[in-house]
């Protein structure tokens, strides 16, 4: 590899990093908070990140520019990403990690961070001891979808699955802003630096209030 | 170092520099941002230094043997993933070695377990949907893939219903 293969790659991985910690996204709390339905960053992160990429890619492809009508888009095997996605989304809500995010967590100094990355090696030795058995690879050669791309697949203009996936976006907002109105809110970076629940720092609040209050009384008395 | 703790990046704004970050490494390289890929690398490699002979006759760590795995493009990036948020933790304040237990009901050890547990199911399933949150959720989905949309679908509902069992520890 070049160095300035391995440029882009440090660069590229860096602002990866960079903002997926700015986001919060290093703490398993608010990551997990999506799956409690409590906390829609992660939802909104996403989703907006993909919509953002996904206009910028088609508008790119328009006149080819950078290439990009030969962006690289992997076919789709069902199986082995529905068995995949499985493991991936079980092992999110047990661990608090993803891949990518478990790394976040290190960055910001998590152990439980590094232990998630060791297991992940593990599993790819598991997945390696397995691999030659008639299940794994039925799973990852099997039931392969004709079309590559979800336009290719229904026949439709790419613009109206972007039109779809921005009103998913609206919808997710609407209906994540009143779970997360009606349980203890987002957590905020004080929160997940100090490692407390949002709904503690409202009582705590609440008290400093009431203390407040109090003081106020005795003042005027 | 500042014990001054900076705000998070609102949702919307942090989306939207991804998906520029996103846009810029397809720009770049061709291809999206991945992670779990950097794993399976490192696992080939130590793999290489422990039992080189097992290794190299694995049907699936056999062709990654070829050549220095940790020269990979996406090692690199995930070494640069890890140097960007020790930078974006760092300079807000937000920096703390620690094992972060969650809610705090449960003890150190059992949640080591739970992260070790949670990464070996993560590192098997992303070589089965070659690729994780990252190179087919994200970077996949941004391409209007099938395989991306399929995977968020799933990993969000199977997410949501095993974090029911999780109640206690987060």
């Amino acid at each position: 590899m070049d160095y300035g293969t391995a440029g882009t790659a440090l660069a590229t991985g860096l602002l990866f990093g960079f903002v997926l910690e700015q986001a919060g996204f290093g703490s398993p709390c608010k990551l997990t908070a999506q799956f409690r339905l409590t906390d829609w960053s992660v939802f909104k992160v996403m989703f907006s990140a993909i919509i953002v990429a996904a206009i910028g890619i088609l508008l790119l492809q328009a006149n080819n520019t950078f290439g990009a009508q030969g962006f690289y888009v992997a076919e789709t095997y069902l199986w082995g990403t529905v068995l995949g996605a499985v493991l991936i989304g079980a092992g999110f809500a047990i661990g608090g990690y993803c891949p990518g995010t478990s790394v976040v967590g290190l960055g910001s100094g998590r152990i439980d961070g590094l232990v998630f990355m060791l297991g992940m090696v593990i599993g790819v030795w598991a997945f390696a001891g397995v691999y030659d058995s008639d299940f794994i690879q039925a799973a990852v050669n099997g039931a392969q979808v004709s079309a590559r791309t979800v336009p290719e697949l229904l026949g439709v203009s790419p613009w109206l699955v972007v039109a779809a996936m921005l009103l998913v976006l609206a919808g997710g907002f609407f209906a994540g802003r009143a779970l997360e109105q009606r349980s203890h809110g987002v957590y905020t970076a004080e929160d997940i630096t100090e490692g407390r629940a949002p709904d503690e720092s409202d009582e705590l609040g609440r008290d400093l209030g009431r203390e407040a209050s109090a003081a106020r009384r005795t003042d005027t008395d | 170092m500042s014990c001054q703790v900076r705000p998070l990046w609102p949702p919307f704004i942090a989306g939207i520099v991804l998906g520029l970050v996103v846009l810029l490494t397809f720009v770049l390289v061709g291809n999206g941002m991945g992670s779990s890929g950097a794993f399976a690398r490192v696992a080939t490699e130590v793999g290489l230094q422990v039992a080189p002979e097992a290794t190299r006759e694995n049907a699936y760590l056999g062709g990654m043997a070829q050549g220095n795995p940790l020269a990979a493009w996406i090692v690199i990036a995930a070494i640069g993933t890890l140097i960007g948020a020790i930078l974006a933790a760092v300079s807000s304040g937000r920096f703390r070695v620690k094992v972060d237990r969650g809610s705090g009901r449960i003890g150190v050890a059992p949640r080591l377990l739970l992260a070790l547990g949670g990464g070996l199911l993560a590192g098997f399933g992303s070589r089965l949907a070659a690729g994780c949150t990252s190179g087919v959720g994200l970077s996949n989905t941004a391409m209007l893939g099938v395989a991306g949309f399929v995977f968020l679908i799933v990993f969000f509902v199977v997410g949501i219903l095993i974090s029911l069992l999780m109640r206690r520890v987060w």
